[in-house]
């Protein structure tokens, strides 16, 4: 057997409640994030995404009691990312019941953090966050830039090289969203997620723009070794069960779930 | 209740709060220690595993808590060793070259190949545990490492799996359990598998 590809819900919270908007506006409430990271798991969840994305432009650190309360009710893993910027951060989010941190904006300013985070925590705790956008008036080499700021700053900084550069500086794994489609249900940008999986060795978990068990596969075919989405649980439309039900008819091999597996 | 408390072995800054909420959803409250005497006494203690080889081999060392872990392993009583906590008890490792390890598990972890697949091993893969076993069970539990054992150390009931060829997933002796993988981030199947070290020899 192999590893399994991971199907990750996303909880983007803002001042405690889980909020969902498209390209990153128009955030409407989704719910509580404890409740739905339990409900979630026990659909089959094989992990956890909690984002604060309203920490970057309001310059608050994502707030620990939801960490908290989330790692009370979780047997799965945990990344938590958002207006990270210090190592102290990392720690305390860490400590608070993180078990990989991502960051995103702040290491775009300042790479030398990821290899910080790296050396204190190990690269196996450390997500770079990449938010990717077709180039606009080229200049990348890749097409696509990165952009920062939850989506509010283009950085002509070419993606793929940025990926790669934060796996040498010490990133275990990269959360690549496509912020043009961010919300969309267009399906995930796969001609970006291949030029990344080209470009490292460190897992990806693709992010943006899924609406379908097909949409996941066809990132799986592309190289994601993970399949992140939000509003496609949030809004009852599929189930994390019935998603990896229908991935693994796909062909796509997936952790049962617990009903599936005879547990010990 | 401090019968049911379980404590865990003061390593480096390691996350722990995942460690304690599992052992709390089971009813059991968790104490974190570097006190060598409270690690060789107690009932059931845990070697948490986050971080570098060398460096949590340092904290052991340096408070002098291996004597009280190596006793408890040698004499088979009721120890669970997470991730690089299983590491730690090989000879060595390939992270840290010339490293003595505490070397009551034979055999060194090596690093995987990234020709072989992505590196870190990060996700779920699938655990086959032998029927012999008396704790561990097959299913599927979360990895996230870099290096692992590739050999049976000897004298060890051995569950593996497969990343690039197969590796050692966990191994059992007595109420000695080690995990190459993390049974408090495993779900329900991590879950049953702390209850069952819970339990085993009550």
């Amino acid at each position: 057997m192999a590893l399994t590809v991971r199907v990750v819900p996303c909880l983007d919270v803002r001042d405690g409640r889980v909020v969902k908007g498209v390209k990153f506006q128009g955030l409407v409430d989704q719910g509580d994030p404890a409740e739905l990271a339990a409900a979630y798991e026990a659909q089959g969840a094989d992990e956890v995404v909690v984002l604060d994305v309203s920490a970057t432009p309001e310059g608050r650190s994502t707030r620990l009691e939801t960490v908290r309360r989330v790692r009370g009710c979780l047997s799965v893993p945990v990344t938590v990312g958002g207006g990270l910027s210090r190592v102290e951060h990392a720690e305390a989010l860490l400590e608070a019941g993180a078990d990989k941190v991502s960051v995103n904006t702040a290491a775009v300013l300042r790479p030398g953090l990821l290899e910080e985070l790296a050396s204190r925590f190990g690269a196996q705790c450390v997500v770079l966050a990449v938010d990717a956008a077709a180039t606009e008036r080229g200049g990348c080499a890749s097409g696509y830039e990165v952009v920062v700021r939850s989506g509010s700053e283009r950085t002509g900084r070419d993606a793929v090289a940025w990926a790669r550069e934060a796996q040498e500086r010490g990133a275990g794994e990269i959360l690549l969203t496509s912020f043009d489609r961010d919300g969309t249900r267009e399906g995930y940008e796969l001609t970006l997620l291949k030029a990344v999986r080209e470009a490292v060795h460190v897992p990806i978990v693709a992010s943006g723009g899924a609406d379908s068990p097909q949409h996941m596969a066809d990132a799986v075919d592309a190289g994601a070794d993970a399949v992140l989405a939000a509003s496609i649980f949030h809004q009852d439309q599929w189930t994390v069960g019935r998603i990896k039900e229908a991935l693994a008819g796909l062909g796509v091999v997936v952790r049962p779930t617990d009903s599936q597996e005879a547990g010990p | 209740m401090s019968e049911g408390r379980v404590r865990v072995v003061r390593t480096s800054t390691a996350n722990l709060a995942a460690v304690r909420a599992a052992f709390r959803r089971l009813g059991h409250a968790v104490d974190v220690t570097d006190d060598p005497d409270l690690i060789a006494e107690s009932a059931r203690v845990v070697l948490p595993g986050v971080g570098a080889f060398s460096a949590a081999l340092d904290a052991v060392r340096s408070r002098g808590l291996h004597e009280a872990v190596e006793a408890r392993v040698r004499g088979e009583r009721a120890t669970l060793a997470v991730c690089l906590g299983l590491q730690l008890l090989a000879e060595g490792s390939e992270e840290a070259p010339g490293v003595s390890g505490l070397s009551i598990l034979k055999g060194s972890a090596k690093r995987f190949d990234p020709s072989l697949g992505r590196v870190p091993h990060m996700g779920w893969n699938r655990i086959e545990a032998p029927g012999s076993a008396d704790i561990l069970r097959s299913g599927h539990g979360y990895f996230a490492h870099s290096y692992r054992l590739e050999e049976a150390p000897e004298g060890w009931t051995v569950a593996w799996s497969e990343y690039g060829g197969r590796f050692v997933a966990a191994v059992e002796r007595g109420l000695v359990l080690a995990c190459q993988f993390h049974p408090e981030l495993s779900g329900r199947y991590g879950a049953a598998l702390l209850s069952g070290w819970l339990e085993a020899g009550t």
